[in-house]
């Protein structure tokens, strides 16, 4: 046990060194349509969701499907709505497609996303004003920047 | 009885501050009321089996020669066509039967008949194939395999397999290949307090050949039909108290 957590530690610090590295692409996407509250960016800390959005999703889709609770915080919907890109006619871009909200995260941590064989990659194509994540009043947690490093290479990349 | 009515209070309440929403509601469809007003959820409630989802369909209404149910789902769920038409989905088939005896014809849609006792449930080896409380018999895509044991098991042929990728998905339908699907009662309109797309095509129409709504509430148009109008349920022999029942068949 001891010889894998040294051999996990040993990847970590490989993967943190090459963090700065020119050869690697960092991930960027265009901005976020809006912010959850006034003190938050996204539906929960960003910190939060960089880690655990998956979670959120699962747990949402189980309620969603099973129980019939269709609120829109945690929904792949709202999630599209938000964060995919628009090109310059003001056509909405696939959010799984190269240097999207979604693709560009995925690509750099080397992660498959199976929620697009199924679900739209684009915001509904009625008026959003049902999904959008402003209408949930209840402010969050409050977000602390200072908590993050620095150095963090997401600091760079508001979404 | 009294029971009952002690457990729906929260929904009453929530009448209550719901009414200006409401009355906003039955100004834009007047006659369109999907359930007791008394008995609406909470958009954060899971649903119950208090309520019994149903539908009950007048053959004597239903017209031959119009599909207006078939075309309002498949742009609901954007069912689209292929270049191999005998693997399209279809949720709902409108079906023109003639009774060998007496020549009689009758016109009337077949769909998903929302079983009390599902077979395609019964034989679905992952649990994607489950009925939800309120009786809505549906597909769990995340956990459907694509076996097709339901599609077989299925008296009523209500299931299609999407055999092809899939790219044009609406944001309330996904829909992707190597599932099994069928219709879901419009459940994502009918969590919203919307008819099943059929249901409002129908009449729409003109034909008022559709009745949606609560079989439980004695007091809802489809609860008091079923109740005093003779219906029949299409293989009532295999006893799976179908939620689908069919009047002058």
């Amino acid at each position: 046990m001891k010889l894998v957590s040294l051999g996990l530690l040993g990847v970590l610090v490989v993967a943190a060194g090459q963090a700065g590295d020119s050869r690697i692409t960092e991930p960027s996407w265009p901005p976020a349509r809006a912010k959850f509250s006034d003190i938050q960016g996204c539906v929960e800390p960003t910190e939060v969701m960089r880690k655990d959005h998956m979670r959120f999703l699962f747990h949402q889709r189980d309620r969603t499907v099973h129980q019939g609770i269709r609120t829109e915080r945690h929904s792949l919907v709202g999630c599209v709505d938000c964060h995919s890109g628009e090109d310059q006619n003001g056509k909405p871009i696939p959010i799984n497609a190269a240097g999207q909200f979604c693709q560009s995260c995925h690509a750099y941590a080397g992660v498959n996303m199976d929620c697009f064989q199924c679900h739209a990659t684009t915001p509904p194509l009625q008026t959003s004003a049902s999904y959008f994540p402003t209408k949930i009043a209840k402010p969050m947690t409050v977000m602390t920047l200072a908590a993050l490093p620095a150095n963090a290479w997401y600091l760079s990349c508001d979404g | 009885m009294a029971d009952n009515s002690n457990r729906l209070q929260p929904g009453r309440r929530q009448f209550l501050s719901k009414a200006a929403a409401t009355a906003t509601l039955l100004a834009l469809a007047p006659g369109v009321r999907l359930v007791d007003l008394a008995r609406a959820r909470a958009e954060d409630e899971p649903v119950t089996a208090a309520v019994r989802w149903g539908m009950l369909i007048d053959t004597t209404k239903c017209a031959q020669g119009c599909d207006a149910c078939v075309r309002a789902c498949d742009t609901e769920f954007g069912l689209t066509t292929s270049d191999r038409p005998e693997i399209d989905a279809h949720y709902i088939r409108k079906l023109d039967i003639r009774d060998e005896h007496t020549g009689k014809t009758y016109s009337l849609p077949m769909l998903c008949q929302h079983c009390e006792h599902p077979p395609c449930v019964d034989v679905c080896p992952t649990g994607a194939s489950f009925r939800r409380a309120d009786g809505m018999v549906l597909v769990d895509k995340h956990t459907c395999i694509g076996c097709r044991y339901c599609m077989m098991a299925c008296p009523y042929k209500a299931r299609s397999f999407i055999h092809e990728e899939l790219t044009t998905q609406l944001s309330h339908a996904p829909r992707g290949k190597g599932t099994v699907e069928s219709c879901t009662f419009c459940a994502h309109r009918v969590d919203r307090g919307q008819m099943p797309a059929c249901v409002e095509s129908c009449a729409a129409e003109g034909h008022h050949a559709m009745v949606f709504g609560d079989v439980n509430d004695a007091s809802s148009e489809i609860g008091k039909r079923v109740r005093q109008v003779p219906s029949r349920q299409v293989r009532a022999d295999l006893n799976l108290n179908t939620a689908v029942r069919y009047e002058g068949l």
